[in-house]
């Protein structure tokens, strides 16, 4: 079954056209990763999927229902979490209220039992608390918990979002170039974690990645951009030994 | 150094961290109950003055300190909230109806204000309440036939069981009480996921929004919620001036009410008692600092506004983090005593960081 | 007819007050994003220094509005190196109340050196006419509107042809790369300021003979707001014009609105350009790209 599914997506800043007519399937299940080099518009693309971003062009469809216009707020309860390429966490917060607010989506109180704190709330909260602690205990993040984002090392930090973007308890989750910035052994932990999060937890999973060898370790299928269109799609190596893509990005 | 063992869930949850904290608060409610009993009226009136700032501090806490929405003109939601209450209270309403009222128009208000604000970020946000401000200023001083215009009207004194309210001793309680209230709901809304929300907006909306979060919706609440706390404010605010006027609500008191926030500390609840505290307290240290300064400047009227700019500007400049992060630093260095590290709180060295693009 | 020029004019000149304040701050805010909510009172100071130089030390009107321009500079430029400077990196909100509490402190220090009440001094223009037909003009009109379109054409021959003017413009698009180029960003920074006080000077010396000098004509800035709102807040040019249009704007709700809204209409524009077209005329939106 596809989970998503792309028809001729484009979108144009001005004259640019960072997306120019983009079709791909995702398949549940599976990791699907883009490719491609700087500017072919891969976070374009994921901003045109969490809907920052107006398509001026084509369709975008999730679990069968069409999603390009849905308001960017709604992405959240549909299944669809995203990291960001360069961080948004909350910086002056605990990591566990970061985490936290991955539950959000899965509000169920009103302001008015908020506000006076029923019993009921209070339940809600600790129910919100285990899913968390359950992230956390999976991600090995249990001596941050109440530490502030502000003072965290890099590596510490794409784990969080990471972790945030895992609390939404998605169908789908997009991962812009996880292991950016990461040394050898945190890559290393990154792919136990896709691994894990593909097979334990069935979590369809769409990244942009740079580093060639996650990628091939990790990934089903592949598609390369260049210049805002597909150059290549298939498996890893399919797509990794096509004559354009080598050109394009990956030189011999 | 007091450590705190975890082993609940809902020891995050709760509001007071351990049964230390609940002795301290304790004795605390303890000492504001009995303070009557123990104070001569005049620092009983003093006190209730206080609480009000404290209400009105904490509605902007919220807006301003926790979803990173800067607030101009809150006087005129403190101006709603007292106009709705007196106006009300002379139709011969009663308190149980008015109070709610006028906490609730002024909510509106502020849902009103904040609606068209969705967009706007930073300074333009702050322009805007400032117009929206001068504005509301200018249609309490027309309108006449409801508000009394430029001359104003005298605030009725309620009475329940006999008891005229605005007596000091009642007035005092009635205002702890308000106040107790407005800090309870706050903290409640500041542990669930409202509250949650509203620091996300203030850190991030792209990624709030990507969690979730409506923000249309949650700035809008953000500012119904501050603005009804402020008029809840200027219920009490009416009856302590008794007299209302529109010129009680112009920019000098907005600008107060913003020292506060910033000079208590921002982001906490805390902060805004602080800061209610100090600015609370400030006309009387200026009459103690009047008889220091020479007669030329001491007698001058402009000097009110001028030292609240100096505490101000000094304030932004050295101590960004309010009497309240200077209490906390106080705090870690008498518990990590004698191995506190001068330079644990020293600031980086930043570049100015564009708040075009947020 | 006549009366609609005429309401045009009187527009026109105070509009143009309202725009070199706003000039005042949109140079400050293009550069180095902070914005000088005691724009209003740099431009008192500077009246009120012209003040001291006519009445006080006897001084020709043209030599009192230079050297009021250049002490105003000075004013602004250690205003800068002093204070501003340490606010460099903090968040906008405190350099908001930063230079709130400035415009403060400035209103209160002007009431101790020079008094509360009400001053003017003698100047070129005060009193005169032109007549063209049947239009009266008076000469404090024409005074304001041909001071301020100098003064614009003095500063964008600056911006446009100096090097110092094109260092400004480098640093208001990109901090960084503008001290990599070895552009001095602190001292450059200083020197906008110098230059916005002088503006807010001779927005003070040419309102001088209109509304008479008092400790509070600086409340006038929070209309310019809606003047820098207006030309859309990055816009030099956008600046003059939106003040001009305030300024018309609120002659016309004086003679054609109830009493009261001549008062309120800068902030019902600042409030309806904002929900309605926040980029104002030529200004630009930004986006943050993740």
């Amino acid at each position: 079954m596809n989970l998503l599914e792309a028809k001729d997506v484009a979108v144009q800043f001005g004259g640019i056209k960072a997306v120019d007519g983009v079709s791909f399937s995702v398949s549940e299940g599976k990791v699907f990763t883009i490719i491609g080099p700087n500017g072919a518009g891969k976070t374009t693309l994921f901003n045109l999927i969490s809907r920052i971003y107006e398509p001026s062009h084509g369709a975008l469809y999730y679990a069968g229902s069409e999603i390009t216009n849905v308001a960017p707020h709604k992405v959240a309860a549909l299944g669809i979490a995203r990291t960001f390429q360069n961080i948004e966490l909350f910086e002056h917060a605990t990591v566990l209220q970061n985490l936290l607010l991955g539950r959000h989506a899965h509000r169920k109180s009103s302001l008015v039992s908020e506000i006076l704190f029923t019993p009921s709330v209070r339940r809600m909260e600790v129910e919100h608390r285990e899913k968390v602690e359950k992230v956390i205990d999976f991600l090995d993040l249990e001596h941050y918990r109440d530490s502030l984002i502000a003072g965290l090392p890099y590596g510490v930090r794409k784990v969080v979002e990471l972790g945030r973007a895992l609390c939404t308890e998605p169908k789908l989750l997009l991962l812009d170039e996880p292991s950016s910035g990461l040394n050898t052994e945190e890559t290393e932990d990154m792919a136990f974690w896709i691994h894990d999060i593909k097979n334990d937890l069935g979590i369809t999973v769409l990244m942009v990645e740079h580093d060639m060898a996650l990628v091939s370790e990790v990934s089903d299928e592949v598609l390369a951009l260049n210049y805002g269109r597909v150059i290549a799609t298939g498996t890893p190596r399919e797509v990794q030994e096509h004559p354009e893509v080598v050109k394009a990005y990956l030189g011999t | 150094m007091r450590f705190q063992f975890k082993t609940r869930y809902e020891q995050d949850i709760d509001l007071f961290r351990d049964n230390v904290d609940r002795f301290w608060y304790g004795a605390l409610a303890i000492a504001l109950l009995a303070a009557p009993l123990l104070l001569h009226e005049f620092w009983i009136g003093e006190l209730s003055y206080v609480f009000i700032l404290a209400i009105a501090g904490v509605g902007l806490m919220i807006l301003t300190g926790y979803t990173g929405l800067v607030s101009l003109g809150h006087a005129a939601f403190l101006g709603i909230g007292a106009y709705t209450h007196a106006v009300l209270l002379k139709m011969g309403l009663p308190l149980v109806v008015t109070v709610p009222a006028a906490t609730l128009l002024t909510a509106i208000f502020g849902a009103m204000i904040g609606f068209p604000a969705l967009r706007l970020t930073g300074v333009y946000l702050a322009i805007a309440t400032l117009a929206f401000a001068f504005i509301v200023e200018q249609a309490l001083s027309r309108w006449d036939s409801v508000t009394g215009g430029f001359a104003g009207f005298a605030v009725p004194k309620p009475e329940i069981f006999g008891i005229t309210l605005t007596d000091t001793v009642p007035f005092y309680f009635v205002s702890l009480a308000f106040l107790v209230f407005s800090i309870w709901a706050t903290l409640n809304v500041l542990r669930s996921p409202v509250g949650r929300a509203f620091v996300a907006i203030r850190d991030s909306e792209i990624a709030a929004q990507s969690m979730g979060v409506n923000l249309a919706a949650y700035k809008t609440l953000a500012f119904a919620m501050s603005a009804g706390l402020t008029g809840l404010a200027g219920t009490l605010f009416a009856h302590k001036i008794s007299f209302l006027a529109p010129d009680a609500f112009n920019i000098l008191l907005s600008i107060q009410l913003l020292l506060m926030v910033v000079v208590g500390g921002l982001g906490s609840i805390h902060g805004a008692i602080f800061g209610a505290i100090f600015v609370g307290a400030l006309p009387q240290l200026i009459a103690i600092l009047r008889d220091f300064l020479p007669g030329t400047i001491a007698r001058q009227p402009g000097l009110e506004p001028g030292i609240f700019g100096t505490i101000l500007v000094l304030f932004i400049l050295f101590e960004p983090l309010g009497f309240y992060g200077r209490w906390r630093k106080i705090k870690l260095y008498f518990s990590l005593f004698p191995l506190y590290k001068r330079a644990t709180f020293k600031r980086q060295k930043s570049y100015t960081k564009s708040e075009r693009f947020r | 007819m006549t009366e609609l020029a005429q309401l045009l004019i009187n527009g026109a000149a105070a509009g143009c007050i309202y725009g070199l304040i706003a000039l005042g701050f949109v140079l400050i805010y293009k550069a180095t994003e902070m914005v000088n909510f005691a724009q209003g009172d740099l431009m008192m100071l500077g009246a009120f220094v012209a003040l001291s130089l006519i009445a006080g030390a006897g001084v020709n009107y043209w030599v009192a509005f230079a050297g009021a321009i250049a002490v105003m500079a000075i004013f602004g430029y250690l205003l800068d190196a002093v204070v501003l400077r340490r606010v460099i990196g903090q968040p906008q909100f405190a350099i908001v109340m930063l230079t709130i509490g400035l415009g403060f402190m400035f209103r209160s220090a002007a009431s101790m050196i020079w008094g509360t009440e009400t001053r003017g001094f003698e100047t070129p223009f005060t009193g005169g006419v032109v007549r063209i037909g049947n239009f009266v003009i008076a000469d404090v009109s024409i005074s304001i509107i041909v001071g301020t379109a100098l003064l614009c054409l003095l500063l964008y021959l600056f911006f446009r042809f100096t090097r110092i003017g094109i260092a400004m413009q480098a640093v208001s698009q990109n901090q960084l790369a503008a001290y990599y180029m070895g552009i001095p960003v602190k001292r450059i920074f200083s020197l906008i300021w110098a230059i916005s006080a002088g503006v807010a000077a001779v927005a003070g010396i040419l309102l001088a003979p209109v509304v008479l000098i008092d400790v509070n004509i600086g409340l006038i800035g929070l209309k310019a707001f809606a003047a820098a709102v207006l030309g859309g807040f990055g816009s030099i040019p956008g600046a003059v014009v939106g003040g001009v249009i305030i300024g018309i704007i609120e002659q016309f709700s004086g003679i054609y609105l109830k009493e009261g809204f001549k008062d309120i209409a800068a902030y019902v524009v600042i409030l309806a350009v904002l929900i309605l077209y926040p980029q104002g005329m030529f200004g630009a939106v930004g986006r943050k790209r993740v």
